[in-house]
């Protein structure tokens, strides 16, 4: 609790965790109410600015698209919790097959870890696309790779740390077995680390999502989708900047807040940012930026 | 240094032949059938099997992998399974608008992102300095679709600085219109980029703020700035350099959504539609491209970051 406390305590951390907060609350009402039908379509009443009816007005078929943008956060919330579920179980299975292993299996690991992270996950979604055609699936799977092998390559040196502290070699001497040490001692050491990079994986996966939905191969018609609805839009931009303006703000606010949850979330777990006054050499953390979508 | 190279060329090897072994077995081994997608569903058994027979899919899977090999180190893709011309030619017809993007874009991302980060830096504990950081923050999340669609509609439609999409024709034959159709394209990614490259260049300036050598310039009466930019430079430039491989194949790939927005003849456009038909041999060809490239530029960013960072050069055990 106490790092939930440190996280809040930084504008970054309350902004983070805030807006997650409200896009979560969205996502679980926007699947029995939004304050419209989100794909009712209304010619008679196309492009209406915002009105107590239409907060964030409606677009060029006369959907509402303040109740389409809600509807979208659901599978916004879909997507990032699958994919960063999958990147995780890869992440930390191959992150302990480098670290705990054989130290013939562990190099081989790390080589293909070291090589499979240059693989655009964007990519892998394409492939994956052309073979079983597009579909949300393919984007979770395609993230939850392509973050997977991210995350076994940040969380091996963590994992490694901790397999090499002492309360591990005494849990060992012992007598406890890889995977009981793994799931008493070790994963629980390392949790910190994996929190932010869980955390950076939603952001991936929340691009990776609107960047396939836009270009067709993400979320099918049927479904809402945030890049979907950008794609919509496209023709409109020149004549209709502001209602292309919803989508593009939700999805940049989300991975706004997934990013600052991530930059907060490592602060907090670094007890030398802890105390009052700010440590003085602080050493710069790489920030976070994004991995190619 | 020597070793470096040989051990990093080896991993590059590695590299490329995993991707083509990925890339080959992902399009190959899933249970997509090739010959039954050409077919489309209603092909007939009969249909199914000539189709097969005709592009050697009937060969055990390791004699057509090493096929598609050989013919690969041939500079030979294949043909297209839609309208049977050489994958490899139009692949580098495409690059023509592919590379010219990525490299408008990087340009864009280092000068936005590098001389605002060392100015964000300098400033980190002032209200200016606070807010370019935080606005970057924000950029580095735009998606690039997003991005593309404000600068369209201030830049081209509201201002008619730029065309709005689409690339002359006859490609480059006027390299002004030409390089005027890729402005508003590689402002998007590179702005985006820019914005990454410019969290990277701050911390690392911050981090330099409190090295010796900088504050040993400060106090013998430099201004911290010049200090910082005299002495703390080429460090962070190196660490700039150090990340500059991933940006670049964010850069490759952001091209992927680029040109589909911009309707631009690269690479990533021809990728976006020959997945919608289904065109598997040239799908592997384009992906094997790509992400070649990706590997490519991987490789040489490390040996040149390799070579000019002091601090790496092989010490006498």
């Amino acid at each position: 609790m106490t790092v939930l406390r440190e996280v809040l305590r930084r504008p970054q951390g309350a902004f983070g965790a805030g807006w997650l907060l409200l896009v979560a609350v969205a996502a679980v009402v926007s699947r029995w109410w939004t304050p419209q039908d989100p794909f009712r379509v209304d010619p008679y009443s196309a492009w209406q600015g915002p009105s107590p009816e239409h907060l964030f007005g409606t677009d060029a078929i006369g959907r509402d698209v303040a109740s389409y943008v809600m509807a979208a956060t659901g599978t916004t919330v879909l997507v990032a919790v699958a994919s960063a579920a999958v990147a995780l179980l890869l992440g930390v299975a191959l992150g302990a097959l480098g670290a705990l292993t054989a130290r013939w299996v562990r190099e081989t690991v790390v080589v293909l870890v070291d090589v499979l992270v240059a693989f655009p996950t964007i990519l892998v979604a394409m492939a994956l696309a052309a073979v079983f055609g597009g579909s949300l699936g393919v984007v979770v799977v395609a993230v939850g790779i392509g973050y997977g092998v991210a995350i076994a390559r940040v969380s091996r040196s963590e994992l490694r740390r901790v397999a090499t502290t002492d309360y591990v070699l005494a849990a060992r001497a012992s007598g406890l077995g890889t995977a009981a040490v793994l799931r008493r001692h070790v994963l629980p050491n390392a949790a910190p680390v994996l929190v932010v990079q869980v955390s950076l994986a939603m952001a991936t996966s929340i691009l990776a999502e609107a960047g396939l939905s836009y270009l067709g191969y993400g979320a099918p018609a049927s479904v809402a989708s945030w890049g979907r609805l950008l794609s919509d839009l496209q023709p409109f931009v020149g004549t209709h900047p502001w209602t292309v303006a919803w989508p593009g703000l939700a999805i940049t606010l989300t991975v706004l807040a997934f990013n600052l949850l991530g930059d907060a979330l490592r602060d907090a777990g670094d007890p030398r940012l802890r105390t009052r006054r700010r440590a003085t050499r602080r050493s710069p953390a790489a920030p976070t930026g994004r991995t190619a979508p | 240094m020597t070793r470096f190279v040989l051990g990093r060329t080896l991993l590059l090897v590695v590299g490329l032949l995993l991707a083509s072994v990925l890339i080959f077995g992902t399009l190959r081994l899933l249970p997509g059938d090739v010959a039954q997608v050409i077919a489309g569903t209603e092909g007939t058994a009969s249909q199914v099997a000539g189709l097969r027979e005709q592009l050697g899919l009937d060969r055990p899977l390791p004699v057509q992998y090493l096929d598609w090999l050989g013919g690969l180190l041939r500079g030979d893709l294949g043909a297209s399974l839609v309208t049977g011309t050489p994958v490899a030619g139009e692949v580098l017809d495409k690059l023509a608008v592919t590379l010219p993007l990525a490299g408008l874009s990087l340009v864009v991302g280092l000068v936005v992102g590098v001389p605002l980060g060392v100015v964000s830096a300098l400033r980190h504990r002032r209200p200016s300095g606070v807010a370019v950081s935080a606005v970057s923050q924000f950029v580095a999340a735009v998606p690039a679709v997003w991005m593309g669609m404000l600068l369209i509609a201030v830049l081209a439609v509201g201002l008619g600085l730029l065309p709005t999409q689409g690339f002359p024709i006859d490609g480059w034959a006027e390299p002004g219109r030409a390089f005027r159709s890729l402005v508003l394209p590689a402002l998007t990614i590179g702005l985006v980029e820019g914005a990454v490259l410019l969290r990277f260049t701050r911390s690392a300036a911050i981090g330099a703020l409190r090295e010796d050598h900088v504050v040993a310039g400060a106090a013998r009466g430099q201004t911290l700035a010049r200090s910082l930019v005299r002495h703390g430079l080429p460090g962070v430039l190196l660490s700039v350099v150090s990340v500059l491989g991933l940006q670049i194949a964010g850069l490759l790939v952001g091209a992927v959504l680029v040109e589909q927005l911009f309707a631009l003849p690269g690479v990533g456009r021809m990728l976006v539609a020959d997945v919608g038909r289904r065109d598997l041999t040239k799908v592997q060809g384009e992906l094997l491209a790509l992400t070649g490239l990706v590997l490519v530029v991987g490789f040489v960013v490390d040996v040149v970051h390799r070579a000019l960072d002091p601090r790496l050069r092989e010490r006498t055990p």
